[in-house]
């Protein structure tokens, strides 16, 4: 898990906002007048076949900016460079906001309060695998790290549970997944889904196997859990506006990466040579998954900011298995966040959960070596 | 009025903190604003994301920072 201390992804509400612009509004604060959805769908259609119309333009609009417009030869490296570029941008830019917004609103269901209820007492297989799955829909925050792990763990969700939803919610999020289904297509996105579900799932259980209690610090168990109260269920404005929130706070944070990202995939291409990095990091380098996860642990970006140097370790040669597991290791552990978790945390449990998730990463970045 | 802001110090605990002392003096109230950062006091409370903002002993905001407008309407 990484922990963004500046940047929260998994909350909404930029804290500079400019004055005035919005009206007021907070779950505790809503009123009880819920208009319905139904009232908002034909906007929405609207709204979406006018994305859909604009995402299917783009591919000529490309064409037409870089060869008519700049008057850039066919079949030229630099035209083959523009091209990429005018059209990629706003492709992954387009596809961002749509998945961040659609996110957005479905986050406004499951506050880390709801989630707690459906995973106390569960048991611990099926906890596991619901627990990961709620880890991407749940709004979180990382610097909430340690109130949310006390306030799982003492009202009944296993600690297995609790670690399976800790590792899926950084490293499952819908920028990682957005940004490898625009640049590398919808097969890598979807392994990544899959394959980080699956680690958090079997890290989570591997953890309640080894009954680890003892190694939590004795004052989490015995810290008494007060009751907030139920916060009032968002009205469909409120959720719309919870929506355009987390799409101004997240595209408005990570598309100055995005586009540097997509500068490399289109840049460097011609400049640098060819599997380059196919020696130190091709399939044939045995060794390079481990270093890949020996660096990438300690490492601290967010999705967004690693995915300029995947593109251009892809490019240049380097196995999927080698960069993804470089990809995972560094959004999903971190070494700011060891040191925020020693607080609830001793150092055997902190080393025993690194340990196993660094190497179902391993496993993974070479089990993709291999059938790739 | 009693105002707390419960957080372990991290950024956002900051900007929670500077934006409600803004919106509570805008609203020229009288009040008495404390941090709490101790775990076991924030979990007393029963939230789970922070910052939170606490008025007069009830939670008000949970995990997100809202705007100065907002947090105005909360304050009054």
């Amino acid at each position: 898990m990484s922990l963004d201390f500046q940047n929260h992804i998994r909350t909404t509400g930029p804290a500079q906002e400019p004055l005035g612009r919005r009206n007021p509004v907070c779950p505790t604060a809503v009123v009880a007048s819920k208009p319905g959805w139904r009232k908002y769908l034909p906007w929405g259609l609207a709204g979406l076949a006018i994305w859909w119309l604009v995402y299917r333009s783009l591919a000529p609009f490309a064409a037409w900016f870089t060869y008519s417009l700049c008057g850039l030869a066919k079949g030229t490296h630099l035209g083959a460079t523009v091209e990429f570029f005018v059209f990629e941008s706003p492709k992954v830019l387009m596809l961002l906001t749509l998945v961040v917004f659609g996110v957005g609103i479905v986050r406004t269901f499951f506050t880390p309060e709801r989630t707690r209820r459906i995973l106390s007492g569960k048991r611990e297989t099926t906890g596991n695998v619901l627990a990961a799955l709620l880890g991407i829909v749940t709004p979180f925050c990382s610097c909430s790290a340690v109130p949310l792990f006390i306030g799982f763990v003492t009202t009944g969700v296993p600690l297995g549970v609790t670690f399976s939803f800790l590792v899926s919610s950084p490293m499952v999020n819908e920028v990682a997944l957005v940004l490898l289904f625009g640049l590398f297509g919808w097969k890598v996105a979807a392994i990544y889904l899959g394959m980080g579900l699956a680690i958090a799932i079997v890290s989570g259980w591997i953890i309640g196997r080894l009954r680890m209690e003892k190694h939590v610090e004795d004052w989490v168990f015995q810290t008494q859990t007060g009751n907030a109260g139920q916060e009032a269920e968002p009205d469909w404005p409120a959720r719309i506006r919870l929506g355009l929130d987390a799409v101004k706070d997240i595209v408005g944070r990570v598309w100055l990466y995005v586009l540097i990202g997509i500068g490399v995939g289109a840049g460097i291409h011609g400049y640098v040579p060819e599997n380059f990095m196919a020696s130190i990091m091709g399939k044939g380098a045995w060794w390079s998954v481990p270093l890949a996860v020996l660096i990438g642990v300690p490492m601290y970006s967010n999705a967004a900011g690693i995915i300029p140097i995947v593109q251009a370790l892809l490019g240049k040669g380097a196995a999927l298995g080698t960069v993804l597991a470089f990809m995972m290791s560094v959004i999903a552990l971190s070494l700011p966040e060891a040191i925020i978790l020693r607080k609830v945390l001793k150092p055997r449990l902190i080393a025993t959960f690194f340990g196993v998730v660094a190497l179902g990463i391993l496993l993974v970045g070479y089990l993709f070596n291999l059938i790739m | 009025m009693k105002i707390q802001i419960l957080g372990t110090g991290c950024a956002k605990c900051n900007a929670l903190t500077m934006a409600t002392e803004k919106a509570a003096q805008s609203l020229g109230l009288q009040y008495e604003l404390e941090k709490v950062t101790d775990l076991q006091r924030i979990m007393s409370f029963g939230v789970m994301t922070t910052p939170v903002l606490v008025v007069d002993g009830k939670v008000k905001v949970a995990g997100k920072v809202p705007s100065v407008p907002e947090l105005k309407k909360l304050l009054a």
